[in-house]
Parts: structure tokens; C-alpha cells; sequence
């Protein structure tokens, strides 16, 4: 069953991005997620965004559900299960931190949780998109890229790869956004035998390892991921293909 | 300890088969429960056409079970084809599920399954919440009869029958399907939840089928039932969990049994697991193959 939680705050991040906090006794880590269901609405997967006693989710409005989630205010109830999955682990000392859009919302903690020396870079369509950049900073070096060059660097964030991996030496790549960042991501770290984790997205409906919807070459995102890393080499299907809710394989 | 089983002319390395619904969607998975040690894998259950499947949510984790509502979601038995041929090229053992809305349908499905190589091919007669499928043709005995036959006349490959549990008496349904190779029971219970802070069913479509430990006993006395009323095999399903379980459900009657909710319980390992169970309770009660558990319990 679903545990029902109290808000207790919905702050506005960015222009369609905003983030629910709710006390919930579980541990969750970062990369981990929860299945958030509200009564009348499909249920949905979304990442922890803050993991502390306090937690909470990041989400931007796309469809009906998350517009509904939008519609939610402090004191308003919601239904959670989880925290599911294998999150990231924190390992290495000089983490680069890869993000894409609302990718942050996974890496945010991962950002405040780990012990290193972190370089975020952080990649949005224009600075209204951009959020967390304050709480980043807080513990790490931000550097930010938008796509209309409102803000920082002007194009993807993967521009930012070459210079962070000549100024930063990372030992170890965390990225989550889109699949197409992420892939590139992991051929630039790859080709430099730095190791990467990345978070995968897929359709996803049980959330605990047995209805195969959101598999990926054998691998189950909800159970197995979301978080990969040296499986990305067998999974194929990385960058190449998703699954529609019928199980039917569609091109990225 | 040899675990091998010969199952409705197939052979099987050992007795514990991947349940229909659960990793069987997609090749790669099949071929990993394999892997994982598995004698053999269902697939999700196939129609003629592709189902997205009820929307979220369709799945509620109870304290001693599982609840779903999928709503038979798949690709269609067109697409499945290059899935099936993923697992089977991989060396897997195969068994193609399929439901359909009548006979005819049935028996084109099973046919196309034999085409992409599978061992065998298991008939839905049992879902217990898509409407007009499964159950809903699964609790008429003339109409599980007739599907039979008609599956049987379509294919050369054993022809598996998997009934529900939703009904006053098995036996009559067990009577009608011996017509096939074997007989698996059960599908899940027909069931419900309701959030009581949200006044409402958890489930989109409200009824679902409850799985995992919690149903086991109805399963034993379903596969005890259907063992005194009919010499097909029988394939024991519902809540197997240990290697315990399937001693129960081979003394009942089962020569095989097959495994859902437990992959969630404890893991894809679950099949290496039930394999050294097993072996141990074989070794302590002095059974040297599987065979010679069966039916045990019937004294």
C-alpha cells in the first residue's frame, strides 16, 4: 500500500518546475525514487530530490499528472511508495556531476551527500529553466550552460566536457538528463577510462522488478537502475531505443 | 541432485518455470531468467493486438502478497515474434502464452507461438481482470473445451491449459481442459484494495489478481483437487517461494511448478535458490528425483 504523507512546503524552483517536501521516515538515497501517486491521477516515478528527514520531489509540468502535482500546496496529502532502486554510489574523490534539465533533481543530493570535491555542470534551455543552482553551490563548483546562452555558456552542457576534465581531473562522471546528453557523456568519459554513472528513464508501471515494462537489453531501470554503470556497456538499447507502455521498441 | 523433469513430452532441467506476467515481455529478460537458472520461461500472455495495459496504478504490495491489474498489456503477437526468437536463439526453453477472445483466436495465436520456435504453448483461460478475456472464458466449461480442441488442432507442440481459481468447483473446468497436455493452475485471485485516506480503490481498473505467499494454500488445494480428476500433469502456480513450497505443490499433485512474485521476494536469483532448496529436502527425505515426490500427499 501507498503511505500517505502531509506537504509541508511547495517551493517554485523554476518557471514549470517546482518541488514537494513531505516528511517521510525512509532512508532514500540519491538516485533512488519513489512511485507518487495522486488518488484520480495516474501514479508516476520521480526522483528523490531531497533525502534528508525532510524529502522531498522536483517535478516539471509535462501532462495532466504532473500538472496536477502542480496544483498541490503545504498541508495537502500525497500517496508515495519506495524509495525503489539502486541509486548512485559515492565513490571516487573528484566527481564531475553532468546534468540536464530536471536530470538535476536526481543529482542534487548526490551533489550535497558526497564527500569529494564536485564540479557541477548544469545544462538548461534558458535561465527561467534553470533551478538548484544556489543549493549546488553550496557544495560544489557550478559551472552553467543554457541553450539560448541567457545564462553561462551558450549551447549543451556537453561543450562543457573538454574544459571540466582538464581543469577538474574527475575520477568518476555522474550525469542524468536527456538520453542523448547522457550517451555523449559516457563516450567522452569512456574514450578518457573514466568510469560513469548514469540514470536511466524508461516506461515505467510496477516499480518493483517483476512487469518488465521499463527494461533496457535484460535490465530492469526500476529494480536493477535507475542508476547504471558498467552494465551501459551491454546495454544496447542505451541511446538507441525506448519501449511504448505496450512493450513495443521505438527509435530514441 | 538431478532436478530434471519431463514435462508433457518437453524436457526441463529442472521443475521451477518463470510464471506468465512477470519478465516476460521482452527477450532479453526471458533470456536472463534463464540464465538465472530458470527450467523454463512463460511469456506475458499475447493477443492479436498490441495493449497498452491499464494505467498506473497497477500494482499494490500488501503485507503478504502481491495485487495487480496490468490489463494485459503486450506488443501484439505480430511484434512478439522477434522477443520469443531473442530468448529461444538464446537457448532458452520457451513457452508462449497467449489469450484470445474465443477458439479462433486462440488457435491463431498458438500457431504463430509455434512458429517462433517455442516449446510449448500455455492458453490464458484465466486472467482475472480484462474484460472479455481470460477468466471471462475461462469459467465456462464448454467454452475452455472447445478452445482446447481447437488449439490442439492448430499445433504439433503440448498444449498448456492455465485455469482460474475463481470458481465454486475446479473440478468440472479441470474435466474440460484434459483435453490439453497439461494443466496449470492457478491464475491469481480476483481481489481488491482500497486506500482508506483516499476513499477509493487503489487499483485504475479497482479488481486485480492477488499473488505471492498468501495464496499458496489455495493453489496446493487447487493442484490436490484437479490431481484426483485428471491423469494430465499438472504445473503448480501460487505464491512459491521456497524450495518448501514446491515440495508442497509436487506432493499435491504438481510435477512442475512455476514462480511470479517471488522474483519480487527474492530477486532473479530465486531460481538458483529453489534449485539448492530443493535438492537439500530431497537429500534429507530420501528422494533421488523429482518424479517421485509427485502426488505423494494422495496417500
Amino acid at each position: 500500500m501507498h503511505r500517505c504523507v502531509k506537504i509541508e512546503d511547495v517551493r517554485r524552483e523554476a518557471r514549470d518546475v517546482v518541488s514537494i517536501l513531505f516528511r517521510d521516515p525512509c532512508i532514500a538515497l540519491p538516485g533512488q525514487f519513489y512511485m507518487v501517486w495522486l488518488p484520480g491521477h495516474e501514479e508516476v516515478p520521480m526522483s528523490v530530490s531531497f533525502t534528508g528527514m525532510q524529502k522531498g520531489i522536483t517535478v516539471r509540468a509535462v501532462g495532466p499528472t504532473t500538472r496536477a502535482l502542480h496544483s498541490l500546496e503545504a498541508d495537502d496529502r500525497l500517496w508515495i511508495r519506495g524509495p525503489y532502486g539502486r541509486g548512485y554510489s559515492i565513490r571516487g574523490s573528484r566527481p564531475l556531476v553532468v546534468a540536464g534539465g530536471t536530470g538535476i533533481a536526481s543529482l542534487a543530493p548526490l551533489v550535497e551527500e558526497h564527500p569529494g570535491d564536485v564540479l557541477t555542470l548544469l545544462g538548461a534551455r534558458t535561465s527561467e529553466d534553470l533551478f538548484f543552482v544556489e543549493r549546488l553551490r553550496a557544495s560544489s563548483g557550478v559551472w552553467v550552460s543554457t541553450d539560448d546562452g541567457s545564462e553561462g555558456h551558450a549551447g549543451p552542457v556537453t561543450d562543457l566536457l573538454e574544459r571540466a576534465v582538464e581543469e577538474h581531473e574527475p575520477d568518476i562522471v555522474y550525469t542524468c538528463g536527456p538520453e542523448a546528453m547522457m550517451v555523449k557523456v559516457y563516450a567522452f568519459a569512456s574514450e578518457r577510462d573514466i568510469a560513469v554513472e548514469a540514470s536511466l528513464e524508461r516506461y515505467m508501471k510496477c516499480g518493483i522488478g517483476i512487469c518488465d515494462s521499463c527494461s533496457v537489453s535484460g535490465y530492469r531501470v526500476c529494480r536493477d537502475g535507475p542508476v547504471f554503470s558498467d552494465e551501459l556497456t551491454e546495454i544496447y538499447e542505451f541511446g538507441r531505443f525506448r519501449r511504448d507502455p505496450s512493450g513495443r521498441r521505438v527509435p530514441i | 541432485m538431478n532436478l530434471g523433469v519431463r514435462l508433457s513430452g518437453i524436457e526441463l532441467r529442472n521443475p521451477f518455470l518463470l510464471a506468465s506476467g512477470v519478465l516476460g515481455e521482452t527477450g532479453e529478460s526471458m533470456l536472463r531468467v534463464w540464465n538465472a537458472g530458470a527450467g523454463g520461461v512463460v511469456t506475458k500472455s499475447i493477443g492479436l493486438s498490441p495493449r497498452e495495459g491499464y494505467p498506473n496504478p497497477v500494482i499494490v504490495v500488501l503485507p503478504h502478497g502481491l495485487l495487480n491489474a496490468m490489463g494485459l498489456p503486450g506488443p501484439g503477437i505480430e511484434v512478439f515474434a522477434e522477443e520469443v526468437r531473442t530468448a529461444v536463439e538464446g537457448g532458452a526453453v520457451v513457452i508462449g502464452s497467449v489469450f484470445g477472445a474465443g477458439p479462433d483466436e486462440f488457435a491463431r495465436l498458438a500457431r504463430r507461438m509455434e512458429e517462433y520456435g517455442v516449446s510449448a504453448v500455455e492458453l490464458n483461460l484465466s486472467c482475472p481482470h480484462a474484460r472479455g478475456y481470460g477468466m471471462e472464458v475461462g469459467i465456462d466449461p464448454e467454452m475452455v473445451r472447445e478452445i482446447v480442441e481447437a488449439v490442439k488442432s492448430a499445433v504439433g507442440i503440448p498444449v498448456w491449459a492455465k485455469l482460474t481459481p475463481n470458481v465454486a468447483d475446479i473440478r468440472p473446468i479441470v474435466e474440460a481442459a484434459s483435453g490439453a497436455d497439461a494443466i496449470v493452475l492457478m491464475n491469481t485471485l480476483r481481489a481488491m484494495a482500497i486506500d482508506i485516506r483516499a476513499r477509493r480503490p487503489v487499483l485504475s481498473n479497482v479488481f486485480g489478481g492477488y499473488s505471492g505467499p498468501a495464496v499458496k494454500p489455495v493453489g496446493v488445494r487447487l493442484v490436490y483437487e484437479a490431481y484426483e480428476v485428471t491423469d494430465k500433469p499438472i504445473i503448480g502456480v501460487g505464491g512459491v517461494t521456497t524450495g518448501e513450497d514446491v515440495a508442497e505443490y509436487l506432493m499435491a499433485g504438481a510435477s512442475a511448478v512455476q514462480v511470479g512474485s517471488a522474483v519480487y521476494y527474492r530477486g532473479v536469483e530465486v531460481f538458483r535458490l529453489l534449485a539448492i532448496e530443493l535438492s537439500h529436502i530431497m537429500e534429507e527425505e530420501g528422494f533421488s528425483t523429482v518424479q517421485e515426490m509427485v502426488g505423494l500427499a494422495h496417500g
